[in-house]
């Protein structure tokens, strides 16, 4: 009996003191932290992709709150969660949130297995960044898509995928949340974030290739040579800019007037999402009767035997989505 | 007999060429003169399209202290200087000279007569230096690390002996053993020349003793040389490897990166250098021909040929009998370093030590398996490293832990994905993750 009064009065004692050392620290050890990076944290998609540059979302959370104390997340942006998880946090905070426009990630390389062959087999371990170790890889091209995945298997969001017909990786834009992490995957720097734009329309060179025309065009039929065809057409608004054998199209002042896709000999720019050009081909229609037939002949040429042998795929594209989208 | 402490396999040495004399190649109608032949800065071209070049007239000079100029090795004109598809299986800038006779510039010396160190006493060491800095020699087992930088020890250091790698452990590759047996002379020389340059007083060559011929021709001619000991070495692979040779040699073993030969105090020199080192201070003639070894366990006729450098490699197989029709692979090198090329139109470069052909059969690596965890990379691994471990931590991409393993100690020597019994492509892996970790080590050091 004593025995056991005894052990339960000790133990009772220690775990008083212990209780009271444990009050006491608690107290004069508590660190402070701002209730908000809790709030902002509960808003946040927790898909801890790394997107906005920060150590997953708990990190993003106290960058938010660090930011909201200079009185602007202009700097800030949570790709996965999007405008409406900002203005959520802008609200937390107390502050405006910026408009920043959402990106897409472009895969830009149109180098499908009809008009890129695969010469070569790689036999080695299935990685893009190994396969691009070795050299080339299995195309002419030493710039295009290498089809082995590794943008997919960096992808939370089941946004990339790797055609297995076609041996390029392809963006599923309605899942796509712009967290970049397939841009920072891809050993060849293919894939480029861009803006959504208006009805998820955008015009974007489909290349990387940056060798000389003429070994471009052996390498692959849909491949900027650089010719600068492009350039011109958008004198107007110079969006489009020659670097070294390959054009780009600065999203910031593209005017998606398409003239460049019409203008490229090698179907190497691609409208997104636009509806079909029907005016165009009235117009065309009404020019071809009212004029003579053989001054006809000439500009129809080429647009009969270019267009289904350089893209007719994004022809097919834009006939299939537009009803969805309009 | 000595070999190295750790690690190593055996593959079959298939040493098809053995004993087949060296062969001189025919000219090529067009020769194609990468400027990225060595390890380093590459060369800058310095000719243009229209210039008429003679055997031994500069096409590239170097283009930085780890660098090398690069020889015309053929007469003619200057067709352009664009890109071209090289045995890096990308395609970069090139010379391309269409080929015209067979003039050479009048300094080189094209007679066959023997030049001893004795007759020519005027050489001192930086004479020698020099000389094979304007070669544009390099590392002529493959490695091709511009010949002069490992001759001017960093300050602090002092070389003590010179170790010539005469062991050619690659399956199937002769082209050492070849010039050995019909250069040994030249190649005394040579290595004597190493020695002044680096003013050492010991000098070994090491040779396999799967080549007893060229051990015991080398023995005999060297009795001249009583600094140069010839050591037979017991075959396993890779002996060949710069710090696997020393610790066989002299029993050091250089510490891990960025520790380097010289800190154990050896100058470590490939038998083909030594005889392209003789040509170039005796002889003035730049490096702008090397042996290389064409075979395969299809190819017609196994050889031993002495190429021009910029030849393209179809027009070697064509000299060997063509290329057989039931070729799966090319290699340029031996089986084990080699490197897979995706076309015979790429042309021969300072560090082509073979053109091995592998039949279908062989070519395709079998189904990678899981890892059965029975640890034959680990003992096969030459530098102590865990390649199971490297593998899997590089294809998650954690570089940090890939770094505390010492990733950058891998010498790419394949041992560990021959060995492999679930055939797991261990050595793809680890080559990702070993640039991937030097090139974050290399960005740290610039931030310092």
């Amino acid at each position: 009996m004593n025995v056991i009064l005894i052990a339960v009065i000790v133990l009772g004692a220690v775990g008083l003191v212990a209780a009271l050392v444990l009050f006491v620290a608690s107290k004069k050890f508590a660190v402070w932290e701002d209730p908000r990076i809790k709030q902002v944290s509960e808003v946040l998609p927790q898909a801890n992709c790394g997107g906005c540059g920060y150590p997953g979302c708990s990190g993003f959370a106290s960058a938010c709150v660090k930011a909201a104390e200079s009185g602007s997340l202009s700097d800030l942006n949570c790709a996965p969660g999007g405008q409406a998880v900002m203005e959520q946090i802008a609200g937390i905070l107390g502050l405006q949130a910026s408009a920043a426009a959402p990106k897409v990630a472009v895969v830009r390389c149109q180098g499908t297995c009809d008009v890129r062959p695969h010469g070569v087999e790689f036999d080695g371990a299935h990685s893009c960044r190994i396969q691009n170790m070795t050299g080339m890889g299995e195309t002419q091209c030493q710039y295009g898509c290498l089809g082995e995945g590794d943008c997919a298997s960096v992808c939370l969001f089941g946004a990339i995928t790797v055609n297995p017909a076609t041996r390029i990786a392809e963006v599923d834009e309605s899942k796509c949340t712009g967290c970049g992490a397939c841009a920072k995957s891809c050993p060849r720097g293919i894939i480029e974030l861009r803006p959504q734009g208006p009805k998820n329309r955008k015009v974007v060179v489909l290349c990387n290739n940056k060798d000389k025309g003429a070994l471009a065009t052996k390498e692959c039929k849909v491949s900027c040579i650089g010719c600068g065809k492009c350039v011109k057409v958008c004198e107007k608004f110079e969006a489009i800019t020659l670097g070294t054998n390959l054009a780009y199209i600065d999203p910031d002042k593209c005017k998606m007037c398409r003239k460049c896709e019409e203008a490229c000999p090698r179907g190497a720019i691609k409208a997104f999402n636009f509806p079909p050009r029907k005016p165009k081909e009235e117009a065309l229609k009404v020019a071809e009767a009212s004029k003579t037939p053989l001054a006809t002949d000439a500009p129809k040429a080429p647009v009969a035997t270019e267009a289904p042998k350089a893209a007719p795929a994004p022809v097919k594209e834009s006939t299939v989505e537009t009803p969805k989208q309009d | 007999m000595k070999t190295f402490s750790i690690g190593g396999v055996h593959p079959a040495e298939n040493k098809l060429s053995a004993g087949s004399p060296i062969r001189e190649a025919a000219l090529p109608k067009q020769a194609i003169f990468s400027m990225f032949q060595h390890i380093g800065a590459p060369a800058k071209p310095v000719v243009k399209k229209g210039d008429v070049v003679k055997v031994g007239t500069l096409l590239g000079e170097a283009g930085g202290f780890v660098s090398a100029p690069i020889y015309s090795s053929v007469s003619g004109k200057v067709s352009k200087v664009d890109v071209a598809l090289d045995a890096s299986d990308t395609r970069r800038m090139a010379v391309y000279v269409d080929v015209e006779g067979d003039e050479w510039e009048e300094s080189i010396d094209r007679s066959a007569d023997l030049v001893r160190l004795e007759d020519r006493p005027d050489l001192d060491a930086k004479t020698i230096v020099e000389k094979i800095k304007q070669a544009g020699i390099v590392g002529m087992g493959g490695a091709t690390f511009p010949c002069h930088v490992k001759l001017c020890p960093p300050p602090g250091e002092k070389a003590e002996c010179v170790i010539i790698n005469a062991v050619e452990c690659e399956p199937y590759l002769t082209s050492d053993h070849s010039l050995m047996l019909e250069k040994a002379d030249e190649i005394l020389v040579g290595v004597a020349l190493i020695m002044k340059a680096v003013g050492v007083e010991r000098g070994y060559i090491g040779i396999e003793n799967n080549k007893p011929d060229a051990i015991q021709l080398m023995t005999e001619k060297a009795k001249a040389y009583p600094q140069i000991e010839v050591v037979p070495l017991k075959v396993q692979y890779p002996q060949g490897g710069e710090k696997q040779l020393i610790d066989a040699v002299i029993g050091r073993q250089v510490p891990a990166p960025p520790a380097i030969p010289i800190n154990v105090g050896a100058v470590v020199q490939n038998v083909g250098t030594a005889f392209a080192i003789y040509e170039a201070v005796m002889k003035n003639k730049p490096l702008i021909s090397r042996v290389i070894t064409v075979t395969g366990k299809s190819v017609k006729q196994p050889s031993n040929l002495l190429a021009r450098l910029g030849t393209p490699f179809s027009q070697l197989m064509e000299e060997c009998g063509g290329l057989p029709a039931d070729t799966g692979k090319i290699i340029g090198g031996g089986p084990m370093m080699g490197k897979a090329l995706i076309s015979l139109d790429i042309p021969m470069t300072k560090g082509s030590s073979g053109l091995l052909i592998m039949n279908n059969k062989e070519a395709r690596r079998a189904e990678a398996e899981p890892c059965i965890r029975c640890a034959k990379c680990v003992s096969a691994c030459p530098m102590g490293l865990e390649p199971y471990l490297l593998s899997n931590i590089s294809s998650q991409h954690m570089w940090e832990e890939a770094e505390r393993e010492c990733i950058v100690s891998c010498i790419e020597c394949g041992s560990c994905a021959y060995t492999c019994p679930s055939n797991r492509p261990l050595l793809d892996n680890i080559r990702l993750g070993k640039t991937t970790v030097m090139g974050i080590i290399r960005e740290r050091a610039a931030k310092k």
